[in-house]
C-alpha cells in the first residue's frame, strides 16, 4: 500500500514544523526517516496517522486521504509512537487483546495473533504481567507487538529500537526488513547504522523541509562534490610521487597517509576525475600501482553537511 | 457502536482494577446508608415509607463522586500520551467519548442497582409509592449523566486530574447550588431562568413522582454540551498541540 504525502504544511503558533513536504513511499519499500532534533519527523508521523491533520495539503494511504478518510487509513497503519506510550496498568496479554478488538481482528483470529505477537516480540513470560512492571525494553517490544498485532499494510515506527538489547535490535531489525518484503515501512530513527542496515531508502529532513532523498549509496555520492581516491603506489621515491601526482591539474591535493609507506589520497577538482591520469602516470613512470579504491563518505558526514548548513 | 462498547469495556475493567469502583460503591454505600437509615433526618425520623431522604443525600454525593470518577478519563490519557495511540486506531473521536462517557455511566447504574436493597427493605416495612421511587431514581441517572458529562469535558481540557475533578466540581456547584439560590433571591424573568437552569429544580420535581418533558430536556441539554465540549477540545489538536 502506497503512501503518498502531498505537500503538507503543519504550524504550532508561527513555527513550521513541517514546511510543504511531499515524498511518496510505494509497496515493499523500507524508507528512513532521518533529520536533527525538531526536524518535523514526528509531526509528520503524527500527520500520516491521522493524530493529527495538516495545515495544507493531504496524505494518502493506499489511495484514501487522511482529510477524508481517516478511519479506512487508520486500520490499515500499524503506529509506535517514539513515547511508546501503554496503558500501565493493563496486564500485556488483556491490552493486546484490546488493541485486536479495536483493530477489527476477527473474533476467531485473535488469541491466534495474540500468540503469535508473544513469540515474535519475545513476550513469552511477561505476558500476565502488568505493562507498568516490565522494564523499558519489554514495555518496548509491547509497543511493537500492538503495532503489529492487525498485520498492517503500512508500518509506522518512531525510534523501534530504543531501550532494546544488542541481541533484541538484530532481531527487531531482521523482523522489520522481513515484513518490509511486502509491507510498506516507515522507520524514523537517529541512529544511522540502524536506518542504513535497515532502510531502502533514506529520506533526511531538515527545519521541516526534505533536504535528501535516495539510498544510502547514492546520497553519499551527491553529498562528495569532490572525488577522493585512495592508492597504493610502490616501487618510486615517495617524494618523487607525490610531487608527479600533485603537478597533474585535476589533482587538488595530495597527502599520504601516514601509517601506510606508498598509500596517498588525492583530492581531485570539483566535478572532475583524475584516475586516468594517475594511472597513465604511473604507466609513464613504470611506478606499479597496487589500489586504487574511491573514498565513500560516511553516512554521518552526509547527515551532517544537510542538517547544518541550510 | 461495538467499538464504543470495546473502549468501555477497558474503562470499566480499569475502574474496577485500579480499585476505584470498589472505593466509589462502598464510600456511596456507606454516606448514603448513613444518612438514610442512621443519622439525621432519616426514615425512621421522618416515619414514613418514602426513599425522600435517601434522594436527597444522594444527590449530594454523587456531585462529589462522579467527578472524583470522570477525572481521570481524558486527563490521564493525555498525560501518559496514551490517547495519541488511541486516536490513531479505527475509532473516532465520538467513539471514544460516548464510550468513555457510557463506562462512568455504567459504574453509576451498577452503585445505583446495589442500593435496591434499600427500595425492597422500605417497601417491605410500608406502603410506598413505587412511581416516585423509580422517578427518583430516573433523576439521580440523569443527574449522574449531567455531571458526567461535565467531569468528561474538564478531563479533557487538562492533563492533570486534579484541576479536572477541581474544575468538575466547580462548574457543578453552579448547576448544584449557585443558579437555584440566585434564581430563589432574584425575581422575575431573570429569577426564573436561574431556577430553570438549577439542577435541583428538576431533580427534586422528580424525586416527588412528577416528571415532565422540560426536565428530560434540561438534563439533555447539560449531556449534550458537555459531550460536545469533549469533543471540541478533543479535536482542537488539529489546530495546535
Amino acid at each position: 500500500m502506497e503512501v503518498s504525502v502531498e505537500n503538507i504544511t503543519k504550524t504550532y503558533g508561527l513555527q513550521k514544523a513541517v514546511d510543504s513536504m511531499s515524498f511518496k513511499v510505494n509497496t515493499g519499500e523500507i524508507v528512513g526517516f532521518l533529520g536533527p532534533n525538531g526536524a518535523g519527523k514526528t509531526t509528520t508521523m503524527k500527520i500520516i496517522t491521522c493524530f493529527m491533520t495538516p495545515n495544507e495539503g493531504d496524505v494518502k494511504v493506499g489511495g484514501f486521504s487522511v482529510l477524508d478518510d481517516p478511519e479506512e487509513v487508520k486500520k490499515h497503519i500499524g503506529y509506535l509512537p517514539e513515547t511508546n506510550p501503554l496503558y500501565k496498568e493493563m496486564p500485556v496479554i488483556d491490552y493486546l487483546q484490546f488493541v485486536a478488538e479495536i483493530q477489527n481482528v476477527p473474533k476467531a483470529k485473535i488469541r491466534e495473533r495474540i500468540f503469535e505477537m508473544v513469540q515474535i516480540c519475545g513476550l513469552k513470560n511477561e505476558k500476565y504481567k502488568k505493562i507498568g512492571e516490565l522494564s523499558k525494553g519489554y514495555q518496548q517490544r509491547v509497543g511493537l507487538a500492538q503495532a503489529l498485532i492487525h498485520d498492517p499494510e503500512v508500518l509506522i515506527l518512531d525510534e523501534p529500537t530504543s531501550g532494546l538489547d544488542p541481541n533484541q535490535i538484530v532481531e527487531i531489525r531482521e523482523l522489520i526488513r522481513k515484513i518490509g518484503r511486502e509491507k510498506t515501512v516507515i522507520l524514523c530513527s537517529h541512529i544511522l547504522a540502524e536506518v542504513e542496515a535497515t532502510c531502502d531508502r533514506i529520506l533526511i529532513i531538515n527545519k521541516g523541509k526534505q533536504v535528501a532523498d535516495g539510498t544510502a549509496s547514492s546520497l553519499r555520492k551527491q553529498a562528495q562534490k569532490k572525488e577522493i581516491v585512495r592508492v597504493t603506489i610502490e616501487e618510486g621515491n615517495r617524494d618523487d610521487i607525490i610531487i608527479a601526482l600533485q603537478k597533474i591539474d585535476t589533482v587538488e591535493m595530495v597527502d599520504p597517509l601516514p601509517n601506510y609507506t606508498s598509500a596517498y589520497e588525492i583530492q581531485s577538482k570539483a566535478d572532475v576525475s583524475s584516475r586516468k591520469t594517475i594511472f597513465r602516470l604511473c604507466v609513464d613512470k613504470g611506478w606499479v600501482m597496487t589500489e586504487m579504491t574511491p573514498v565513500e563518505r560516511k553516512l554521518e558526514e552526509v547527515f551532517r553537511d544537510l542538517t547544518i548548513n541550510s | 457502536m461495538k467499538k464504543i462498547w470495546i473502549i468501555t469495556k477497558r474503562e470499566l475493567r480499569s475502574f474496577f482494577d485500579s480499585l476505584m469502583a470498589y472505593v466509589m460503591i462502598v464510600l456511596f454505600l456507606g454516606f448514603s446508608g448513613f444518612f438514610t437509615w442512621i443519622y439525621g433526618n432519616d426514615i425512621f425520623m421522618v416515619n414514613q415509607a418514602t426513599l425522600q431522604s435517601f434522594f436527597g443525600i444522594s444527590f449530594w454525593t454523587l456531585f462529589f463522586f462522579i467527578p472524583a470518577v470522570t477525572m481521570g478519563l481524558l486527563a490521564d490519557e493525555r498525560k501518559s500520551g496514551t490517547i495519541e495511540l488511541l486516536v490513531t486506531k479505527p475509532v473516532s473521536d465520538w467513539q471514544i467519548i460516548i464510550g468513555k462517557f457510557l463506562s462512568a455511566f455504567i459504574l453509576i447504574c451498577i452503585t445505583l442497582v446495589l442500593t435496591l436493597p434499600y427500595y425492597i427493605t422500605v417497601a417491605s416495612i410500608g406502603k410506598i409509592d413505587h412511581g416516585a421511587v423509580w422517578m427518583g431514581y430516573l433523576g439521580l441517572l440523569l443527574m449522574s449523566a449531567s455531571y458526567i458529562s461535565i467531569g468528561l469535558f474538564t478531563s479533557s481540557i487538562t492533563n492533570n486530574q486534579i484541576v479536572a475533578f477541581l474544575m468538575a466540581l466547580f462548574i457543578g456547584i453552579f448547576f448544584h447550588l449557585i443558579f437555584g439560590l440566585l434564581g430563589n433571591n432574584s425575581g422575575g424573568w431573570l429569577g426564573a431562568i436561574l431556577s430553570y437552569l438549577s439542577i435541583s429544580t428538576h431533580y427534586e420535581s422528580m424525586a416527588r413522582g412528577v416528571i415532565d418533558t422540560k426536565d428530560l430536556f434540561y438534563f439533555f441539554s447539560i449531556i449534550f454540551a458537555g459531550l460536545i465540549g469533549t469533543e471540541l477540545t478533543l479535536s482542537k489538536r488539529n489546530v495546535s498541540y
